[in-house]
């Protein structure tokens, strides 16, 4: 691991020289804020923190991280710091990508990235829309969406993507949202806590092509009724009063009300439970409708699983000790050999 | 009565059969036996994409060419001189390349009435018995029922004893041409070191098609092959994907680097990555990726962190790999890709050898993308290759492809091994904290040959960022800029074309430095043509050999070498590639002899082709 040097870079050395392009109030300022403000308390060094992102409004990223940084193409992040990973295990990897790039021409890498679980913090800043190329949908977008490329609605079903990850026997997946910097500051420090690959994807507002996608859960008014913020150890608990709660008849989730119910028959939540971090990932619908559950944020899993770099460097080690150090004589010479004199 | 011996030169010979009938390692086998004894030798390995393609039908025929002599050999040969047949379509196959008066071993298990009918030999008579092979010596062999004969107490099953058949077939043919029995007794031990029962079967059965051959008055005539007059030194058998493999693994070691690997499996360049996944040990990282896309951006992610990137496919793979190549470009970052060329387009033929794809690694990207290119001539020359692809890769800070093609990665040629000591070594210009300026570090500062540093993470006060989209020279970061543009895609052109500067200028192979005809070759048409050039030569014709291993850019004194010659002809298996490069580049007019049939050229194709060109330049 890197060095600690507690406290020593503010938030303002990860800034760059590069002027920020995004467009004004866009979500993307917020992620970016809590990023420089959360990596100085990491305790790792500066030299030792990379970012890497594909093509997309969020990829430009890296540009303006005073780090190491590279702006690869399309969707292939995932494979680039695979790549980079396995030959600097001891690198803090972050890979800044969209719901485009991770989920759409990325997302064959995605899926491998995750089951080899690289130790590597993914942020996958989702937007449901194609920012860049000014507004078309996105595979997260909702059904019947209109946008450009589809003036009569998308007929495409949308990725579920925690659904995706865990099904791709994802070790940390995590979800949180621009308008809510505490929380995604608390969530970030456990990412990049997490040894693995830690998913944690981002509600963004793209005020420009999707403004308003999230406000349900993000404005006063709306928030606590469709919003549940879940915590290892803690009843499932949601509504402006607090007044409803999330129990589990069998594998269904079922919203009871607190009056009749108390905090013990609710279920509490477990992140090192896969099979009912599943159930969780299937909050998908939209809260906004009656009896539909509220869609939720924080943790939704975290499981230690060996690192692919791990095993990659012990394979290595192992092939020393039980071959010696390769001998590149002995390899060009082969075992049969014959001289002519 | 004991056979008499008879001296040659030279043999070739082709074992053909059911591609499950272990052909390709009977050749081999056999192969590895004459070039331990010292003779030279070139391999043609030709078999189906299927890996147990439909029994006894002519698609399903595998198999090995092998030409082996006492005088120098630059090819797997034109015609056979013996053929070695496990069944009828393997002989209806490739009767066709037989030497009239050559030599036929048929296992005659394999000419029964199911095996005519699969054949689809229409008269049903099996061409054994119809009179037709009356210009051949055949030797009919009971192959299966032998060998089922000699292992009927070995407690193996029929099946198990079957698979043994081939090492009859190789104890035959090992003691026709005069060779013992040693090496493979070894290698059997070897392989079926776990199941010592196989190895007793397997080493029983050879002995026995070996004391066939002794005992009964099969053959009358023995041939003997003597040792090759070869130069002074230590030799072992090299094929070519196992050539590009230790090549990969010298460079990284004579660089000081690690080798990072990442590749998808494709036909024919998948040995590259089982070669180089036994090597751990050399700390060697091999990476099979999800898909090849994955493959080449891994190994730039590897390059990004200081380590020697490489990825490997065949055409279809390269396709797919064409923008990160593009990437690793505007990154200016070492990467290397292995191209082991087969026939196209698209799937094309997997298993068979095309050089169509040179067009594709010199310009197949979008944008203004030049890329180095280094082409193997022979299956041994595929490590010198794959060594230079890594040294101009690191010390000039771009990609650089490497072609190979299935006829050289799955050939094989007598090789004088280098020592670690004889090959060059070469660093990576790494970029330290004494680079910064002012507390500023420019990664896109540039040398004279306008290569940057390798700046590593870790690397204390040199965090920058690099990326696809156009930067401005000098700070790397985004630029849009008309001018600035402009400037990067010369700067990127020049450094590239720079190489030619690090790189030996262009030879002449065989004949003389200026002439009537220049024979100009690349990749695996090598041996066809030096060997055409060789005799048309001793004919007394003005005829030259030239081989070019450095495609892009061109050796410095190319154009001078070429100008040289009245004519210049370019035989290629494709439809004129580097002919097109060589008019656009020089407006010489090259004239081609193209191909594209998935086998390689033969001798004689290029010396007709020579002389039909001589013969216009008379009149």
């Amino acid at each position: 691991m890197a060095e600690v040097l507690n406290g020593a870079m503010t938030a303002k050395e990860l800034e760059t020289d590069q002027e920020v392009r995004w467009c004004p109030g866009c979500g993307d300022y917020s992620i970016l804020k809590q990023v420089q403000k959360v990596i100085p308390e990491l305790g790792i060094k500066r030299e030792d923190i990379v970012f890497i992102s594909g093509i997309g409004c969020s990829s430009r990223f890296p540009y303006y991280m005073n780090t190491y940084g590279m702006h690869s193409i399309h969707g292939r992040a995932p494979a680039v710091v695979s790549g980079l990973k396995s030959t600097n295990p001891d690198l803090s990897v972050w890979m800044i990508t969209g719901d485009g790039d991770a989920l759409s021409i990325g997302g064959n890498h995605l899926i491998h990235l995750l089951r080899r679980n690289f130790d590597i913090n993914v942020l996958l800043f989702n937007n449901q829309i194609y920012g860049l190329t000014k507004g078309q949908y996105s595979p997260t977008s909702e059904e019947g969406k209109h946008t450009k490329s589809t003036p009569m609605g998308s007929l495409d079903h949308p990725f579920n993507p925690a659904a995706l990850c865990l099904g791709a026997d994802s070790t940390f997946f995590a979800r949180s949202m621009d308008r809510d910097p505490v929380h995604m500051r608390d969530v970030l420090l456990r990412a990049s806590q997490h040894k693995g690959t830690s998913m944690v994807e981002i509600y963004q507002n793209c005020n420009v092509f999707n403004d308003g996608a999230f406000f349900g859960f993000t404005d006063k008014e709306t928030k606590k009724q469709q919003t549940l913020f879940v915590e290892h150890g803690k009843p499932m608990i949601f509504g402006e009063n607090n007044e409803f709660g999330i129990k589990l008849d069998g594998f269904t989730p079922v919203i009871v009300n607190m009056d009749s119910a108390s905090a013990d028959d609710l279920w509490i939540h477990d992140e090192k439970d896969r099979g009912k971090a599943n159930i969780l990932a299937r909050f998908y619908g939209n809260p906004a409708s009656e009896g539909e559950l509220p869609r939720p944020f924080g943790i939704f899993y975290s499981e230690d699983r060996a690192c692919y770099e791990d095993l990659l460097v012990k394979q290595v080690e192992t092939a020393k000790e039980k071959f010696g150090d390769g001998d590149l004589n002995a390899l060009l010479r082969g075992k049969n050999t014959w001289t002519i004199s | 009565m004991s056979a008499t011996l008879e001296t040659t030169k030279e043999i070739t010979i082709l074992f053909a059969g059911d591609s499950g009938d272990g052909i390709q390692l009977t050749g081999t086998q056999f192969t590895d036996t004459n070039a331990l004894f010292g003779n030279d030798l070139s391999t043609f390995p030709n078999f189906p994409a299927e890996i147990r393609a439909p029994q006894g039908t002519l698609a399903g025929v595998s198999g090995f060419q092998l030409h082996f002599g006492s005088i120098e050999i630059f090819t797997p040969g034109d015609e056979c001189d013996a053929l070695v047949v496990m069944n009828v379509a393997a002989l209806k196959a490739n009767l066709k390349s037989l030497k009239k008066g050559g030599i036929i071993i048929a296992n005659t298990d394999g000419f029964d009435a199911k095996n005519l009918r699969l054949a689809k030999v229409e008269s049903g008579v099996s061409p054994l018995e119809d009179g037709s092979l009356s210009n051949y010596k055949v030797f009919p062999i009971e192959v299966t029922k032998l060998t089922r004969e000699c292992l009927k107490d070995s407690g193996l099953g029929t099946k198990d004893i079957d698979r043994t058949k081939n090492m009859f077939v190789l104890g035959f043919v090992l003691w026709m041409f005069d060779r013992n029995m040693d090496h493979t007794v070894d290698f059997l031990k070897e392989k079926f070191k776990k199941k010592p029962e196989l190895v007793e079967a397997n080493t029983k059965v050879l002995k026995a098609g070996y004391h066939y051959g002794d005992t009964t008055e099969t053959a009358t005539t023995r041939f003997s092959v003597d040792k090759a007059e070869m130069p002074k030194g230590t030799y072992r058998n090299m094929m070519g994907n196992q050539a590009t493999a230790l090549g990969l693994i010298a460079a990284a070691r004579r660089s000081g680097l690690e080798l990072f690997y990442g590749s998808y499996p494709i036909t024919p360049a998948s040995d590259v990555l089982h070669e180089l996944a036994k090597h751990k040990n050399f700390g060697v990282k091999t990476f099979q990726a999800e898909d090849e896309i994955a493959a080449v951006a891994s190994a730039i992610g590897a390059s990004f962190g200081g380590a020697l990137g490489v990825t490997a496919s065949s055409g279809p793979g390269i396709a797919l790999k064409g923008e990160a190549i593009g990437l690793a470009l505007m990154l200016e970052l070492p990467l290397v890709i292995v191209n082991v060329q087969r026939g196209g387009p698209s799937t094309g033929l997997p298993t068979k050898t095309e050089q169509a794809d040179l067009l594709q690694a010199v310009y197949g990207r979008n944008g203004e993308a030049p890329v180095a290119v280094v082409a193997a001539a022979t299956p041994a020359d595929c490590f010198n290759m794959a060594f230079e692809a890594c040294r101009l890769a690191v010390q000039h800070m771009t990609p650089v492809f490497f072609l190979s093609d299935g006829y050289l990665a799955n050939g094989a040629e007598p090789w004088k091994f280098p020592t670690e000591d004889e090959l060059p070594s070469f660093k990576g210009n790494f970029a330290t904290p004494s680079d910064l300026k002012d507390g500023e570090y420019l990664p896109y500062e540039r040398d004279e040959n306008l290569v940057r540093k390798w700046a590593i993470p870790g690397t204390l006060g040199l965090e920058h960022r690099v990326g696809g989209i156009e930067k401005q020279d000098g700070t790397g970061n985004i630029s849009y800029d008309p001018d600035n543009h402009q400037h990067m895609v010369n700067t990127r052109a020049q450094k590239v074309a720079n190489i030619a500067k690090n790189v030996p200028l262009q030879d002449i192979e065989l004949g003389a430095k200026t002439g009537k005809v220049l024979v100009l070759g690349w990749g695996s048409t090598y041996g066809a043509i030096k060997a055409a050039v060789k005799d048309l030569t001793e004919e007394g014709h003005s005829v030259s050999h030239a081989h070019v291993r450095y495609l892009f850019p061109f050796p410095q004194n190319f154009e001078e070498v070429l100008r040289s010659f009245d004519t210049v002809l370019i035989p290629e298996m494709n439809m004129g590639q580097l002919r097109m490069m060589i008019r656009s580049e020089f407006l010489i007019p090259a004239v081609g002899l193209n191909k594209v049939k998935g086998i390689p050229f033969t001798k004689g194709e290029i010396k007709d082709k020579v002389l039909e060109l001589l013969d216009q330049l008379i009149k």
